[in-house]
């Protein structure tokens, strides 16, 4: 993965580099949209992974380096890798960033008392660090993570979310023909801590089994009946009547 | 009518929003307000992420209105990419239809 090549430490442990076409993609940095543009059209390819696939794991990496490149204030940008595993045909991702973390950016615009309280925001759909206004700013919807909990919710994959000192898991669910997905991610079945160590930023993991890949546009149903229903329902929680006395 | 070409643009996989935000900027929004319509055709595409289509037609739709989507027409887009276009035309006019 090249961890000591990263972080420039010098080793005297003799390491073989395997050669990472069709296993893993080693520790790159992103910091700017070209990068990630140019990593998603040169990189993903070498995982020599079926279309289909291909394209979710584009979709997953873009919409995760956009928001650290855009929210995480880190002259550092983001730092992932990937790896294919073949025995559970799987490919793990994660992405990490040491910028300022989900409760910097969420309570710039909501009320988010805790590092938990602010990743459970960030992973609503329409909620947004940048404004409070429904549909977001013309930049940001506030709907990327959601999307990638959705992936991962529908595929029964792992995803976890690690900022400050709260951490959230969403765990595999069991088969199932209902592709019912909650706007809230403490209503999908989950674990949490909120006492982990601090982690000064964000970081962001997600596995896909990739036997199991449902069709995109399946869940793109889900999707929008979801993000309806949850846009829906904050209207009418700000909905005022008018007091007659 | 003025028809804006997507792949040449953004490529096969469209997701760079900046792309999206200049095409808005110094495309979209100008023609929009002469009252010109427009395409955005979508040939050669084969996947988009919510957040380029956002940043492609939102702020269109907040400024203009919904009355905006007369004026637009997308062309040779895919299952996926209609539906991605869907959800964000939904969320936009606060949820979708009744």
């Amino acid at each position: 993965m090249g961890l000591f090549k990263m972080l420039r430490i010098p080793s005297d442990t003799t390491i073989r580099e395997h050669e990472p076409a069709g296993r893993f993609i080693p520790l790159t940095q992103i910091r700017t949209s070209a990068e990630l543009t140019s990593f998603i059209t040169e990189m993903i390819p070498l995982l020599h992974l079926e279309a289909e696939q291909a394209k979710t794991l584009g979709y997953i990496v873009s919409e995760l380096v956009r928001n650290v490149i855009e929210h995480s204030e880190s002259s550092d940008g983001a730092i992932l890798c990937a790896q294919y595993y073949k025995k559970s045909n799987s490919i793990r991702i994660g992405i990490a960033d040491t910028g300022v973390g989900i409760k910097t950016t969420i309570t710039r615009s909501h009320r988010a008392a805790t590092d938990l309280d602010a990743i459970r925001l960030a992973l609503m759909p329409g909620i947004t660090g940048t404004t409070q206004r429904e549909g977001g700013t013309a930049q940001n919807a506030g709907a990327g993570l959601f999307f990638i909990k959705s992936i991962a919710n529908v595929n029964r994959d792992f995803f976890v979310v690690y900022s400050g000192n709260g951490f959230y898991k969403l765990l595999k669910k069991t088969a199932s023909r209902n592709l019912r997905l909650h706007a809230d991610p403490f209503a999908d079945r989950h674990t949490t801590d909120g006492a982990m160590p601090s982690w000064r930023g964000t970081v962001v993991g997600v596995d896909i089994t990739l036997d199991q890949t449902e069709g995109f546009s399946r869940l793109l149903d889900a999707i929008r009946e979801t993000y309806g229903s949850a846009v829906r329902d904050r209207r009418k929680e700000r909905y005022k009547r008018p007091r007659f006395s | 009518m003025k028809t804006i070409m997507i792949h040449p643009l953004a490529g096969a996989f469209a997701e760079n929003k900046d792309v999206a935000r200049d095409l808005r900027i110094s495309e979209l929004l100008p023609a929009l307000e002469k009252k010109e319509d427009i395409i955005l055709d979508f040939s050669g595409v084969d996947a988009v992420t919510q957040s380029f289509i956002h940043a492609l037609i939102s702020d269109l739709i907040r400024k203009h209105g919904p009355e905006v989507l007369d004026h637009l027409e997308f062309k040779s887009c895919n299952d996926t990419i209609k539906k991605i276009i869907t959800i964000v035309v939904d969320y936009m006019q606060e949820g979708g239809p009744a």
